[in-house]
């Protein structure tokens, strides 16, 4: 087996992709990023203050919880759920935000940056920006802000200034062109968070090690309640910051399975989805070179999800590699599949999951012939109160299946 | 096939006491035809060399000018081999350096070798990639190397000084300087330091220096073309040709702005 931790290279690749593909303009304060990420991962005033606002701040560590009556209704044995959805905040996103902000502080930056698709990147920068006293702009598309206005409020009441996205398919992908020529011009003052493990080198780095808490974690307390390592981890990959979290400290564990499910939308078929892994092709995106939804001539394509988080024709640079080595695998779920899981888990468990972390769930449900027997782990990513109203909207309580 | 039309183009200008004036327009904008009909029009009223933006879905290097202009040429349908077809359709008619600015997507998709044989074979004279750096630039230097065509290199004012002349060593035709930390767009006023940071990037450069971004007014490329050996209009021009309302008055009135321009350039000694 590859030796999963020696990745990415120097230049930010892992095998073929990756990279830094962005205007000049971002080299030199991409190389800043580097150098100070470099030193102060291994500063241990700055680990220590990282962890503490982890653990009294966002409530860290999350719980493993064993979620019988949901592994009955979908046919499996034994199914444990890592609760992000706990964190302060609601996702795994704040894992990222609190180390980047307290990075930025470290940098001497005054001023953040982000975009973001559901809206849980937002609030969670939001809230680390409140924290540090920071000034915070947030890129939105106006199509998010419709479908997830609570977030948008929570944003405001956090002290940003959300800047509404009407370009493009006015969406994630958008909200992240518009954050990144904000950031080529005032690059000096500001720091930009990107929410995932996406964007140009060092950035898809820097988000997994923040988020690699999530796997130390689970690989932790599996040990301590089952007094083995799981079988299979199963997580959501939009980005795909919540699922490399989760996988990458188990990658060198060869007996651990690993799932990434992505958004199918309205089907593979349809042509309406999220799914770059599945049937894209590689290309650059936001700096990277990686997975993605493009025509023949380049273009990019756009993206659908009911999951505004998922809804993003890109992917993890990461993944892409984890995908053509075989040590992870990938499928995908429809929009139908991720809400019924998402009403399975609230009905039968009393917990709403987010509709990004309801595509993990579906990938269970799909997979359960296979999965039953075995010891499985699903990253519930975030909750699902932001995405109630949607749902409400579409058709709201549907029957269990 | 004259190779080195760009090389020509900037040593005509310097005979000349001036600064080489080199304009964008958005390929496909409002239609391959009409781009057609502005070459050889830009090049009559005074363009030195034209770079042709070829249109990408997430141009994150652009402004909202040309954003739109990117926009309204994939929406009637221009593609990469579209443009690249019209170029060999026009190259007959006229000697302009044509130099295609496109982000790296389209380039990859096509594949660099096939698009540097076909970039080639039209009489396409020079490749700009904003989202290309040195770093990654490697295997699309080698094939255009191979095809005669020259990758100009961006340099910005956040380049630190050693990276600066190491892009100016590796660049071809001429080294592109962006003028602001920012993306393009038209500006009320040049950045301060300007011209210290061109006059410092000449000294060093073995190949010519010019500027562009932010620049729309004859006074500003007129200050521009002091200090440098070229001076690059885009967004100003291509927001004229979208508010003219047929294709006559698109080339008129592109033309007109170019003239206007290049008067001021052609006034003012590079040297």
């Amino acid at each position: 087996m590859k030796n999963f931790e020696t990745f990415p290279d120097a230049t930010g690749h892992y095998g073929t992709y990756g990279g830094r593909f962005v205007p000049e303009t971002l080299m030199a304060a991409l190389g800043e990023l580097d150098a100070a990420y470099e030193r102060y991962r291994a500063d241990p005033d700055f680990v220590a203050e990282l962890e503490l606002l982890l653990a009294d701040y966002c409530g860290r560590p999350t719980p493993l919880y064993r979620a019988d009556r949901f592994a009955a209704a979908v046919g499996v044995d034994r199914l444990y759920l890592k609760r992000e959805d706990l964190t302060h905040t609601g996702a795994h996103k704040i894992n990222n935000t609190m180390g980047q902000v307290l990075l930025a502080t470290r940098m001497g930056k005054k001023r953040i940056i982000a975009e973001t698709g559901a809206g849980q990147h937002g609030v969670a920068t939001a809230t680390a920006a409140a924290l540090f006293g920071l000034e915070c702009d947030v890129y939105m598309g106006v199509k998010d802000m419709e479908r997830q206005r609570m977030n948008v409020f929570r944003m405001e009441l956090l002290g940003t200034r959300v800047l509404p996205v009407t370009s493009g398919s006015k969406t994630l992908k958008d909200a992240t062109n518009e954050a990144i020529r904000d950031w080529v011009t005032n690059v000096e003052t500001t720091h930009y968070i990107i929410g995932s493990v996406v964007g140009p080198h060092p950035y898809p780095l820097i988000v997994r090690d923040f988020q690699r808490v999530i796997g130390v974690e689970t690989r932790r307390q599996v040990m301590e309640r089952e007094g083995r390592l799981p079988e299979v981890l199963v997580a959501c990959v939009g980005g795909g910051s919540n699922a490399i979290g989760m996988f990458h400290p188990l990658l060198g564990d060869e007996g651990v399975e690993m799932i990434g499910v992505e958004a199918a939308g309205e089907g593979i078929a349809s042509g309406h989805h999220s799914a770059p892994l599945a049937v894209g092709r590689p290309g650059v995106l936001h700096g990277c070179f990686s997975y993605l939804l493009q025509d023949d001539d380049g273009q990019v394509r756009e993206a659908h999800s009911v999951s505004a988080g998922l809804d993003y024709p890109g992917v993890g640079p990461e993944h892409s590699w984890l995908k053509d080595s075989g040590r992870v695998r990938y499928i995908s779920v429809t929009d139908d599949e991720a809400l019924a899981a998402f009403h399975l888990l609230a009905r039968r468990e009393g917990i709403i999951p987010a509709l990004e972390s309801a595509h993990a769930l579906a990938g269970v449900a799909k997979l359960a012939d296979e999965l039953r027997g075995k010891l499985v782990v699903v990253n519930l990513s975030g909750r699902g109160d932001k995405d109630v109203a949607a749902v409400a909207a579409r058709g709201g309580e549907e029957s269990e299946s | 096939m004259d190779k080195k039309r760009i090389a020509a183009a900037f040593a005509g200008a310097r005979e000349a006491g001036r600064a080489a004036f080199i304009v964008y327009i958005t390929a496909g904008d409002p239609s391959l035809a009409t781009t057609a009909k502005l070459i050889p029009a830009l090049a009559g009223a005074g363009a030195d060399i034209i770079e042709l933006g070829v249109p990408f879905s997430d141009p994150l290097a652009d402004g909202p000018v040309i954003q739109a202009a990117s926009q309204r040429a994939l929406a009637g349908g221009t593609t990469l081999d579209g443009i690249l077809g019209m170029v060999g359709r026009v190259r007959p008619q006229v000697d302009v350096p044509l130099v295609l600015m496109t982000y790296c997507n389209p380039l990859l998709r096509r594949g660099y070798a096939d698009f540097a044989e076909r970039a080639a074979g039209a009489g396409v004279d020079g490749v700009i990639v904003p989202d290309l750096p040195l770093e990654e630039c490697g295997p699309l230097q080698r094939e255009l190397d191979r095809g005669g065509i020259d990758l100009v290199q961006l340099i910005a004012p956040t380049t630190p000084a050693a990276r600066q002349a190491e892009l100016c060593r590796v660049s071809r035709g001429f080294a592109y300087y962006v003028t602001v930390a920012g993306i393009t767009g038209t500006r009320d006023a040049l950045p301060a330091g300007l011209a210290d940071n061109l006059d410092r990037l000449r000294a060093v450069s073995p190949v010519p220096v010019a500027a562009g971004f932010g620049i729309s007014t004859a006074e500003q490329a007129e200050v521009v073309g002091r200090h440098a050996d070229g001076v690059i209009v885009g967004s100003a021009l291509v927001r004229r040709i979208a508010a003219a309302a047929d294709e006559t008055e698109v080339v008129a009135r592109a033309a007109a702005f170019v003239r206007e321009l290049r008067g001021t350039a052609g006034r003012v000694g590079a040297l």
